[in-house]
């Protein structure tokens, strides 16, 4: 198991997400859906390290390397760097990229369309060498067109790594992941 | 070329292909700001090492260290901090200028830059600034790339990025010295300010923006060298000018 968490609440000053429980293996991939504001982001900056964790266990193996995609991506005004020296800088370049993407990867990452560039940074984060990874509404930005290639993308990327999805997107969650998981307020 | 005239040539040429990389990094990281903060302490520095009897690099050197360490203390990133710096750094090298026997020509002829500013000294400062500076801005550049666009993954995997952001900044504080004692402040700056501009907005991609920023900076160099020579005119203000005026246009 990659991931593991049970009964883990996350927050920042105070608690935010109620108690999870769930894990990720290799070759899965997990959605974590939920209603707005339950904490679904916040959970999973848990994981990261970036958001607090107040109780329960957030447990991976020593060295796991993760990969990140934010709901808000970095997107710099200004930056001569095309898709292709983007994807070997994070050493992301190993696996062919789905086709609509390829035909992209020439241009600067500062001229893309905000469905384009997203779908750049899903890649770049699924592409890596990392064992978990871990997307935070990656359809944001996506018309349903992209989110196709966005579904294509995690299908070709996700065989041997273990992945956490959070969307408020039921339908996308369907089509990509091997298991959902519901975060519910608790009661009281 | 005179021999009087051949050394500062070439210790600038070496320091104006340098420079704009480090600018691209700058620019990359939103800081150019902080490298005219770095310049003021740097020439503060030189002064206050040149009044202590002390070689103008290593005074430069450790102003510029200062402002990188003040910079590294206050969390990073902050404009309010930078500007802080450039007034202090200004205050300080015209106070040190008018209350030593340095006086007010050597200040200015360190923030204005002057032609004849650097000799066999300086030239070997900048030899080896740029042999040591170059391997590491090749070990920099994809780390420094990769955390500003995905600033989470350090922290999330447990990499040691304070190796890469403090190294940079010791790298940029360093040549920013090297700047300061051969050209001056605002050629060093226009320097490190002006070639990544274009070359962030001309470029392809990242190859292409740093061989334009260094050809625009060996370039621009050379020319204001040889107008400043011919018109009878100071070195830094010719660059400065030179190099504005190639932005408007290639802007407009």
């Amino acid at each position: 198991m990659i991931l593991t968490l049970v009964d883990a609440v996350a927050g920042y000053a105070a608690p935010v997400s109620p108690p999870a429980t769930l894990s990720v293996a290799r070759g899965e991939v997990v959605g974590l859906a939920g209603s707005n504001g339950i904490g679904k982001s916040t959970l999973l900056k848990a994981v990261l390290g970036t958001a607090r964790s107040f109780s329960g266990s957030i447990e991976r193996p020593p060295a796991t390397r993760i990969g990140y995609l934010s709901q808000q991506p970095v997107r710099l005004p200004e930056i001569p760097l095309s898709g292709r020296e983007l994807l070997a800088t994070l050493g992301a370049d190993r696996l062919p990229p789905p086709a609509r993407l390829a035909e992209k990867l020439g241009a600067r990452i500062d001229r893309l369309s905000g469905g384009e560039y997203q779908l750049l940074m899903l890649w770049a984060t699924l592409a890596g060498e990392s064992d978990l990874i871990l997307l935070d509404e990656p359809t944001n930005n996506l018309d349903a067109s992209h989110i196709r290639v966005a579904i294509e993308e995690i299908a070709a990327a996700s065989a041997r790594r273990a992945t956490l999805v959070v969307s408020h997107d039921r339908d996308f969650l369907a089509a990509v992941c091997t298991r959902i998981v519901v975060l519910e307020a608790t009661g009281g | 070329m005179d021999s009087l005239l051949t050394v500062p040539f070439f210790a600038g040429l070496t320091l104006a292909v340098l420079l704009p990389l480090v600018g691209n990094l700058l620019r990359l990281r939103d800081e150019w700001l902080a490298t005219l903060g770095l310049a003021h302490l740097a020439a503060a520095g030189a002064l206050l090492g040149m009044a202590a009897h002390l070689p103008a690099f290593v005074g430069a050197l450790a102003g510029a260290l200062a402002g990188a360490g003040a910079k590294q203390a206050s969390g990073g990133r902050s404009n309010s901090a930078y500007g802080l710096m450039i007034l202090a750094g200004w205050a300080l090298t015209l106070l040190i200028a008018a209350n030593t026997m340095l006086g007010d020509a050597l200040a200015h002829a360190l923030i204005d830059g002057q032609l004849y500013f650097a000799g066999w000294r300086e030239f070997a400062i900048d030899i080896a600034v740029v042999l040591a500076a170059l391997p590491a801005l090749r070990w920099l550049m994809p780390r420094l790339v990769a955390a500003r666009l995905f600033p989470e993954r350090e922290r999330a995997n447990g990499l040691p990025a304070w190796r890469w952001h403090l190294g940079f900044d010791l790298l940029a504080a360093t040549a920013i010295a090297a700047g300061l004692v051969t050209f001056g402040l605002m050629a060093s700056f226009a320097l490190i300010f002006i070639p990544p501009w274009l070359a962030f907005r001309r470029s392809t991609d990242w190859r292409r923006a740093q061989w334009l920023a260094i050809g625009i900076g060996a370039t621009g160099f050379a020319t204001a060298f040889w107008l400043a020579l011919v018109l009878d005119q100071p070195f830094g203000p010719v660059l400065v000018t030179l190099l504005v005026a190639l932005f408007v246009i290639s802007s407009s």
